[in-house]
């Protein structure tokens, strides 16, 4: 590595770093007067780029290609903008009284669609878009070439940032936002319409994250996987920078960004007689940026302590344990579902589709754990099923470990993974826990992506066979049910044991849980290291049940699925997340495999859940036991 | 003095936060140019019926009016722009912006064919002198006698015709009380109707032509301010009483 390339990598990052400003100073100004995380904030970046690559191909043949290609950024950053006024008014002003648990799900029901219709319009294969004209050549810059674009790029960051500094400070529609962002409820006492403003300002941000998406025409080609990849991208900046801080947003762009370009630039590097490719590493950089950050700095580089926030809508009723009738249905239950094996027979399908249904069964009830007793809606938890399931397949397969023992490496895999991740995790609440947990998920897939020695990359690890008893699609099927029905015993005694009650507590009330002497943050980290495991073990599960395990199948899809499962199913009990399981899986399999769609039908059928029920699922539902 | 047009009508107005009722069949008028006390415990619902004319929490009355118009079906702004100036309890001044910010947001033209005095920057410096010298500084750095007054003067902006004080003499120092009361006898010589909300009738005493006690989110009485009811608790924040008739 030379002090050139070097340099060169360094310029490089601040280019990225105006790109990954852009959609991040979007996603905190809507947060900010909204107070909605918007999951689909990405979306609008890979729209805003397929708008580009399609609008200036069409302009440029009319205006000739200087006024296409930028005509293309601009059009496509209007129509975006237009976009997200369009989404504001039609969906967002449903759910600003929903739970922030049903906002989070409706946005990212968003992404899902606009991702369908994204491949509906434009097909599967990536578009490339023109060469700025006047901008394509390169400079001479210390022997290397630096693109001219790159060189743009970098001088639009801090241009936008400038112009969002002078709206916000020398505007009325900036000193609304400002207001707003405070104190949402006076702007409004004060006569100003919040309606307004809010389309307002949710078509700014959208906009301005379309304009990020369509500047990057002339750098990479538009795909199908750039909403999810930012998403995850802008969490950590804003994690970083701190919420609602348009200047904390650009410095963390900067900061992971040039970490970034830095372990790009220093390659391969070798230390004490091993080598590394610091080039594989930029993502551990990533979460090494945002970890050294969290640690000094809990509330991000430019962040101010989150005011203690208030649940909304009603207090949960207390869990009640199973009355005679109770235990009754799951005695019956236990029964069937051990009694599969008999209809193998009748119906060989059965097995196969009752461990999917097992394992999904485990997969949502501990992601339940942390969602309903400990009032942390996870949107990572396909992290710790992957975990759990490439510790098994590795332990499987290159180590060669006897089933139970690879099992158990997996399960140790997946707890090492959230007891490192939770650490950081517990330290947050509300939307902040939501983005850091799909943060560190989307850094779990990435690294099952590109770590190809020990993942086998995108193909993934093959053969992940176990061992007799275990090989019979029923002998497998048993020890599932079994690991399943033991990890549900276990959160049981759990929530219902005086842990489970300090964590209820702090659900609660988080000041009260900690003036009565509860280490909430500890008592959440706990909490999130067995639920993590025992998703672990689900994916142990789905290794050798699938007999290979893919990125794909820990994909941040993965994390909604066990949300839906846990809505479905109803977060205010314990049986909820089991029913709501089975209903997706058996829902899957029947129906939306078998279209190219499916998440796109997935994404209606969460918009649909929190339209009708936008104070929750339960609340559609009638009480049962333990209602006043 | 009630002979006069009223300008707020509220009959059998019941409110809500979350499942919690919190005001039941409360009946109150503001005449225009009248100045009315609402007085009881706190918890009574004082702060409530506030929220629930301005349309901040769940509420239902057989009538809810302002100048003639129905509040019942409008959104908080719209109520706003019909002419009420709302300074809630805890005045909710926007701590990163300035005082000048602060009062632009609250900055609205006075409606064609309005009568009273016209509201600019110059006259609400004027109404509170300390507040011109520190148009630069920041809303959180102000003290909470100078928030009262730049929550009243950041509603004044906007050329209300009725006031909502929510306990505007709570948690300032007496001397602030004093300027306060002056002020507002100066609004209401102006011809603003007023409706303020205290524990300590002290402020009100001064001001107020009528007063109307609520407890436990009903009614109890009204009557002119010198009859009110006599069991409203001493209270242990309250003001020392304003020396002298301003």
């Amino acid at each position: 590595m030379s002090f050139e390339s070097l340099l060169f990598q360094a310029v490089n990052g601040f280019a990225s770093a105006s790109g990954l400003f852009l959609v991040a100073a979007g996603l905190s100004i809507i947060f900010g007067v909204t107070r909605i995380v918007n999951m689909a904030h990405g979306s609008f970046y890979m729209l805003g780029l397929y708008l580009a690559v399609t609008l200036a191909p069409l302009l440029g043949a009319t205006f000739g290609g200087a006024l296409g290609f930028w005509g293309g950024i601009l059009g496509a950053a209007l129509v975006t903008a237009a976009l997200g006024a369009l989404v504001e008014v039609v969906l967002l002003r449903r759910i600003y009284a929903a739970p922030e648990l049903y906002q989070l799900l409706a946005t990212f029901a968003l992404l899902l669609i606009v991702n369908d219709a994204t491949l509906y319009l434009w097909g599967p294969e990536d578009i490339l878009g023109p060469q700025a004209p006047g901008l394509s050549g390169a400079v001479e810059f210390l022997g290397r070439r630096l693109p001219e674009y790159d060189i743009f790029l970098a001088l639009i960051g801090p241009l936008v940032l400038l112009g969002l500094h002078l709206l916000l400070k020398r505007t009325r529609f900036g000193r609304l936002i400002r207001a707003a962002t405070q104190d949402r409820e006076m702007v409004a006492a004060l006569g100003i319409n919040e309606a307004l403003l809010f389309t307002a300002v949710f078509a700014l941000g959208t906009g301005i994250a379309g304009f990020g998406g369509a500047l990057q025409m002339a750098r990479e080609p538009a795909n199908l996987a750039l909403d999810l990849s930012v998403l995850g991208d802008a969490f950590v900046v804003v994690v970083v920078g701190g919420m609602g801080s348009i200047r904390g947003a650009y410095v963390a762009a900067l900061l992971v960004a040039e970490v970034k370009a830095l372990c790009t630039a220093l390659g391969l590097v070798e230390v004490g007689g091993f080598t590394f490719n610091m080039s594989r590493l930029t993502l551990v950089a990533e979460f090494l940026v945002m970890a050294v950050v969290l640690v000094v700095r809990p509330h991000g580089l430019f962040g101010r302590p989150q005011p203690a926030q208030a649940r909304r809508g009603e207090a949960e009723a207390p869990l009640v344990p199973l009355g005679r009738t109770g235990r009754l249905i799951v005695l019956a239950a236990l029964v069937f579902f051990a009694g599969i094996p008999l209809l193998g027979a009748v119906a060989s399908y059965a097995p196969v589709l009752a461990l999917d249904m097992v394992i999904a069964a485990l997969f949502a009830a501990s992601l339940h754990l942390l969602m309903g007793p400990g009032g942390l809606a996870s949107f990572g938890h396909a992290a710790y099923f992957g975990l759990g399931a490439y510790g098994t397949a590795y332990a499987a397969t290159v180590l060669g470990l006897p089933t139970p023992l690879a099992f158990a490496v997996g399960m140790a895999t997946a707890a090492a993974g959230a007891v490192l991740f939770g650490w950081f995790c517990v330290r947050l609440e509300g939307v902040y826990f939501a983005m850091l947990t799909l943060a560190f998920a989307q850094i779990v897939w990435s690294i099952a992506h590109q770590w190809e020695e020990v993942t086998g990359g995108s193909n993934g690890l093959f053969g992940v066979w176990p061992d007799p008893p275990f090989d019979s699609a029923n002998g497998l099927y048993l020890a599932a049910l079994g690991v399943t029905v033991l990890g549900l015993v276990l959160i049981r005694r759990l929530v219902f044991a005086p842990f489970g009650l300090a964590l209820r507590a702090a659900r609660d009330s988080r000041l009260r849980a900690e003036a009565s002497g509860i280490a909430v943050e500890k008592v959440r980290w706990l909490a999130f290291a067995i639920a993590g495991t025992l998703c672990g073990a689900a994916g142990g599960l789905f290794a050798f049940a699938k007999g290979s395990i893919s990125p794909e199948a820990i994909s941040v899809g993965r994390s909604i699925d066990g949300l839906v499962m846990v809505l479905l199913g109803g977060v205010h009990s314990l049986m909820g997340p089991l029913l709501g399981a089975g209903g997706l899986t058996l829902l899957q399999d029947m129906v939306m495999r078998e279209s190219p769609y499916w998440r796109g039908l997935l994404g209606l059928i969460i918009l649909l859940i929190v339209l009708l029920f936008p104070s929750g699922l339960a609340a559609g539902l009638p009480r049962k036991r333990g209602a006043p | 003095m009630s002979a006069r047009l009223p300008l707020l009508e509220i009959d059998g107005l019941d409110a809500w936060y979350g499942e919690a009722q919190i005001l039941f069949g409360l009946s109150l008028q503001v005449a225009t140019g009248e100045a009315v006390a609402l007085v009881g415990r706190n918890g009574a619902g004082k702060s409530t019926t506030m929220k629930a004319i301005m349309g901040l929490v769940r509420r239902r009355a057989n009538r809810l009016a302002f100048d003639g118009s129905d509040l019942a079906a409008l959104p908080t702004h719209a109520i706003a722009r019909l002419g009420i100036g709302y300074v809630p309890e805890d005045r909710r001044i926007f701590a990163e912006l300035t005082v000048r910010e602060n009062l632009d947001l609250g900055r609205r033209p006075r409606p064609p064919g309005a009568t009273l005095p016209d509201w600019s920057m110059d006259a609400v410096f004027d109404l509170f002198p300390q507040l011109a010298d520190m148009r630069a500084r920041l809303g959180g750095q102000m003290s909470g006698g100078e928030q009262q007054m730049l929550a009243v003067a950041r509603v004044l902006v906007g050329n209300p015709a009725l006031l909502l004080l929510d306990e505007p003499s709570e948690g300032v120092a007496p001397i602030v009380v004093e300027h306060m009361t002056r002020a507002l006898l100066r609004l209401k010589a102006g011809g603003l109707s007023l409706l303020i909300s205290e524990q300590s009738s002290d402020l009100c005493a001064a001001i107020c032509d009528r007063a109307y006690h609520i407890e436990q989110g009903e009614l109890r009485g009204h009557g002119p301010m010198s009859a009110r009811a006599p069991d409203i608790p001493p209270n242990a924040q309250a003001a020392p009483p304003t020396t002298s008739p301003l």
